[in-house]
Formats: C-alpha cells, sequence, structure tokens
C-alpha cells in the first residue's frame, strides 16, 4: 500500500521559470490496486510517479510504503522496494552490457553485491527459462549486449527486469509511448500478465486513452500539478475513451476561459 | 636488444597505468587527469620511503594507498560537490603538484644506491641462475637479471590483470560496470552510483601510483615532472589495445590495455632510436590519441554515405 499525503514540488522557485508541478497531491493506492494516472502534458503525472521513485525529493508532504516513510530516502535505497519501467527504452537498461549481466543486476535489486561470480552457470539457465516467456528469442541471446536490441525488447526485458524480484510497487512510465503500436500492444500485453499474476501493486503513467479505459482498477486524472478526476471500481469499468477525451476537452476549455478571463480583465484595468 | 627489454619492461610497469586509465575511462566513460597527479604521488611516496629506510614492498603498498586516497577524493568532489569530472580531476591534480613536493622535500629523488624492490628481482635472477650474467637471446647475449626483471614484472601485472578481470566480473564489480554504462538504470537497481564512482576511481588511481611507484624504483629516482602527459599515453595504450584485438569483451579489453601499453612504449622506443626528436614525444602521442579517437567517426560516416548510396 501506497500513501501520498499533502505532497508538493516547485521546481525552480522564485525564477520565471518557476513551476508548480505538484500540489498538494493526497492519494492512498491500496495493495494491489493498479493506478493509471493520465493528463496532459506537463500536468504533473510523470512528476508524481519520479517523486515516488526518489528522482528528486518533494518540497513537502510524505510518502509512505507499506508503513516505511520513504519521503526523504535516495533513490537507491527505495529501489529495494519498487520496480520501475522507463519511458525511454534506453533508460532502463546497460545497453553495452549483456541480456543476462543486466538481468543478473536486476535479479539482485537492492541486495547486498557480493564478489562472488555474477553469472554462474545455473542462473543462465533460470534466466534462460525465465526470459523465454517473452516469445522474442532472446532466450538464444543471453550473451547480446542489449544495445543491439530493439525498444519493443528492451522494454519487455525492463519489466521483467522489475518484476524479477517481486516489487512492492511497481511504476511505469508511458513505458509504451516510445514503441509503434503493434509491439506496444505486445508489451502492454506482458504489463497485463505480470500485474494479475504477481498481484502488483501499480501506478502507469500514459497518455493512451485505450490503456487507460481497458488497464487497472483506478484512474486519476492530473491537471496542473493535482488531482482533478478520480474513477475508481464500477465507474472505470464502465468508462469509455471517449469520455476521458470530453474530460480532456472540458479541462481545456477551462483553462482558455481563465486565460481569456485574465487577458480580459486585463485589458478592462491596465 | 637490451634496449628493447627495457622498453617491454618499461611498457609492462606503464600498463599498470593503462589498467588504470581503462577503469576511469573505459568502465566510467571520462579522461580522469588525477591520473598524472597519482602517478607522480606513487613514486614520490616510494622513493622518499625508501631513502628513508622503509622496506620497498611495504614503501610500494603505501603508495598504492596514496594513490587510492587521490582518486578516491576526485570521486567525492565529482560526485558529492557536482563538479565536472574533469574539472575534479584537474583540481585533485594540481593539488598533488604540491602535495608531491612537500613528499619528496625536493624536486628530484635519486634512488640509484638504495634498494628497491627492483633489487628483490637481481636477487631472484642470482638465485635462479647463479653464476649466470648473460643470456642469450636471438642471438644477442642480455644480463640475466633483466630478463628475471621483465618476467617479475609481467607476472605482477598479470596478476593485477587477473584480480581486475573477476573483480569486474562479480556481482559488485558487474553493478560497477553498469554504473559507467547507465546510471539512471543502475540506481533503479538499487546501486548507490556515487559510491560506485568514488571507489572505481580510487581503484583506478591506486593502480597507476603503483606503476608510479615501481617505474621510479626501475629507472632510480622519482622526479615530480614525471606525470605530465601520463592519461594521454595511457589512453594511447587502452586505444591500441582495442584496436589490436576486436574482440570487445572484458578480458580481452584488459589483455588488450597491458599489451597496448607494451606496443606502445616499443614504437616509441623504435621511433627514438631512429632519430625522433624526444621533444615531439608528447606531441606525437597527443597527436596519436587524436587519431585514434577520430578516425572511428570518420570511418563510420563514410559507411553510411555508402550504405545510402546503395
Amino acid at each position: 500500500m501506497i500513501e501520498i499525503q499533502n505532497l508538493n514540488k516547485t521546481f525552480n522557485p522564485g525564477t520565471v521559470n518557476e513551476v508548480k508541478a505538484l500540489c498538494d497531491i493526497n492519494c492512498t493506492i491500496e495493495e494491489g490496486s493498479f493506478v493509471v494516472l493520465l493528463g496532459t502534458n506537463g500536468s504533473g503525472k510523470s512528476t508524481l510517479l519520479n517523486a515516488v521513485a526518489g528522482n528528486f525529493l518533494p518540497d513537502s508532504g510524505k510518502i509512505m510504503l507499506d508503513t516505511i516513510d520513504i519521503t526523504r530516502m535516495p533513490e537507491h535505497k527505495r529501489a529495494k522496494y519498487i520496480g520501475r519501467v522507463f519511458q525511454n527504452p534506453f533508460s532502463g537498461t546497460a545497453p553495452d552490457m549483456s541480456i543476462a549481466e543486466n538481468i543478473t543486476l536486476a535479479a539482485k535489486r537492492g541486495m547486498h553485491r557480493s564478489l562472488g561470480w555474477a553469472l554462474p552457470k545455473t542462473a543462465i539457465e533460470e534466466f534462460r527459462e525465465k526470459v523465454r516467456p517473452l516469445n522474442m528469442g532472446l532466450e538464444d541471446r543471453l550473451d547480446s549486449a542489449i544495445g543491439k536490441l530493439s525498444g519493443g525488447q528492451r522494454q519487455a526485458l525492463t519489466l521483467l527486469m522489475a518484476t524479477w524480484l517481486k516489487p512492492k510497487l511497481l511504476l511505469l512510465d508511458e513505458h509504451t509511448a516510445a514503441l509503434d503500436p503493434k509491439t506496444a500492444n505486445k508489451v502492454i500485453q506482458l504489463t497485463k500478465e505480470v500485474v494479475e499474476k504477481e498481484k502488483l501493486t501499480t501506478m502507469m503513467v500514459t497518455h493512451s486513452m485505450q490503456q487507460a479505459v481497458n488497464l487497472g482498477d483506478r484512474i486519476l486524472m492530473l491537471h496542473n500539478g493535482r488531482i482533478v478526476f478520480e474513477f475508481n471500481g464500477q465507474e472505470k469499468h464502465r468508462l469509455k475513451s471517449n469520455d476521458l477525451l470530453a474530460l480532456f476537452d472540458q479541462i481545456r476549455r477551462k483553462d482558455q476561459i481563465d486565460a481569456a478571463t485574465a487577458d480580459m480583465i486585463g485589458q478592462l484595468y491596465i | 636488444m637490451s634496449l628493447l627489454i627495457g622498453a617491454v619492461t618499461i611498457g609492462l610497469i606503464l600498463a599498470l597505468l593503462a589498467l588504470g586509465i581503462f577503469i576511469s575511462f573505459r568502465i566510467f566513460n571520462f579522461a580522469d587527469i588525477t591520473a598524472e597527479g597519482s602517478l607522480t604521488l606513487g613514486a614520490s611516496i616510494s622513493a622518499s620511503m625508501i631513502v628513508a629506510g622503509f622496506n620497498p614492498l611495504l614503501a610500494t603498498l603505501v603508495a598504492l594507498a596514496g594513490g587510492f586516497i587521490a582518486g578516491a577524493l576526485t570521486g567525492i568532489i565529482h560526485t558529492k560537490f557536482e563538479i565536472n569530472g574533469l574539472l575534479s580531476g584537474i583540481l585533485v591534480m594540481t593539488a598533488l603538484y604540491s602535495i608531491n613536493l612537500h613528499v619528496m622535500g625536493k624536486s628530484n629523488v635519486p634512488l640509484m644506491s638504495e634498494s628497491t624492490v627492483i633489487t628483490y628481482f637481481e636477487d631472484l635472477a642470482k638465485w635462479l641462475m647463479p653464476g649466470t650474467e648473460t643470456m642469450s637471446l636471438f642471438g644477442n647475449s642480455i644480463p640475466a637479471k633483466d630478463i628475471i626483471i621483465l618476467a617479475s614484472v609481467f607476472v605482477i601485472v598479470s596478476i593485477f590483470g587477473v584480480i581486475l578481470y573477476v573483480f569486474f566480473k562479480s556481482n559488485f564489480g558487474t553493478a560497477m560496470r553498469a554504473t559507467g554504462n547507465n546510471q539512471q538504470m543502475i540506481r533503479a537497481q538499487g546501486v548507490n552510483t556515487k559510491s560506485m564512482i568514488i571507489l572505481g576511481l580510487a581503484v583506478s588511481n591506486a593502480l597507476i601510483a603503483l606503476s608510479g611507484a615501481v617505474l621510479a624504483q626501475f629507472q632510480g629516482f622519482a622526479d615530480v615532472q614525471m606525470g605530465i602527459g601520463m592519461l594521454v599515453w595511457g589512453l594511447a595504450s587502452v586505444i591500441i589495445g582495442e584496436a589490436l584485438i576486436s574482440d570487445k569483451s572484458l578480458g580481452f579489453l584488459i589483455t588488450g590495455a597491458i599489451f597496448g601499453s607494451v606496443i606502445f612504449r616499443l614504437l616509441v622506443a623504435v621511433a627514438l632510436r631512429i632519430g625522433m626528436n624526444p621533444n615531439d614525444l608528447k606531441l606525437i602521442t597527443a597527436l596519436f590519441v587524436f587519431i585514434a579517437l577520430v578516425l572511428p567517426k570518420i570511418l563510420k560516416k563514410n559507411k553510411m554515405k555508402s550504405m545510402e548510396i546503395k
């Protein structure tokens, strides 16, 4: 379970580039829940995910993972509890190292790393068996450098690596955005399978209404650093992608009116 | 011939430098110029201690520890204070210049009449081949002790090469390599990348200081200027090694760095022999590294062009 309380983050405070990225975010995500984060560009959905992952420390607020307060914990210490797949397929793997080496790094996520041999023969067999279900022929290429693989293959591997040790929380940051539709579907399929099988608590950022509708049991919609809409349970199941698009339109119109009103007031009084 | 044996020996001693540069340049992807200071640091610590009457082996180990600390400092300045890696190296290198002068008390410490690690090797030669003063190699007569010194240095360098290989193939070492390859990735796997960089640079400079310590004892003096140009020298060795061996796996890269250093030293010895002005040495080394860094890019571009035409 993850609890986010009054989370705030402002980037570049006191400058012209000041951005209130997160404003008083409050939410509780139950154990085993799969939450989809939606929002326009700059709405703060990726920022929220990065705050939970520890890429930066929040200005105020609290993040609890089960009973552990991770608010001030550095990124590499949180990694013990958190599995991540990034938007950029290059981010989640070490390109010059082999598939097997990458997996062995993930198989020890957050654990003590000894001076023992990283790739004993027995481990390779285990890796092969766990890579086979991806159906990408990677089980015969464990010695190849990851840099030689396609984006889809990398994302599938990153997903496998993120869930190799069961994480308390799985963070997916638009992990199919850089892939072609067919590959994206495959990665989404794999995501669904692993989340259901392991009953993982998951937060996923996406731009795809289709994914938002089809996946997960809860939708949070963010705008200007706040959670503006939320759909749970039955309500979420009845939701169609058109409904979500309508909501986006609504947000956008509200924004335009605000800007227009501001203009009008400006003309009237100055 | 004796000249060649000497060149190969120095090449092997500098192979330790090449291994150190291999760690900073190829594992962590940045040219750590601390090397120029830590090589001299190793030389000055060992020379001063030997002159002061300490055991040469102990002096060499303290030199290694000194390099370790110097490298760790660069790492700390780079990671904890978030200063650019090259600048961190320059700061430590500059500071080391004064420190080296303090350690030695002057700019040059001769070791000609002292008992050094090299003396141990000479004793070994006497013990292995009592009474043999010279040996015949390809029809040339060479002092037997030179051969034994060469062999001993080779064994030591090989041991360090194997240790590095085993280290970088371990769970810990694999994480260190990943730190150089993709920091975001390895942080997400729970590794403290800052500590990894600090430790990696420490190990790198420990090897470089060791190289300096052995070099000083072999050539019979430590000099405050001896580190100048050594980073580029090490880069040249690593690059030659990579060019010679097309296999890019770790074991071959380490072997390549060692033999690259020997070959580079041989090339220099031959060039000097046939009349190259020694003053041009650093210029030519720098040019060589420049070409070696640029050539692959040009070749790749040409390849792309020819593919486009097809």
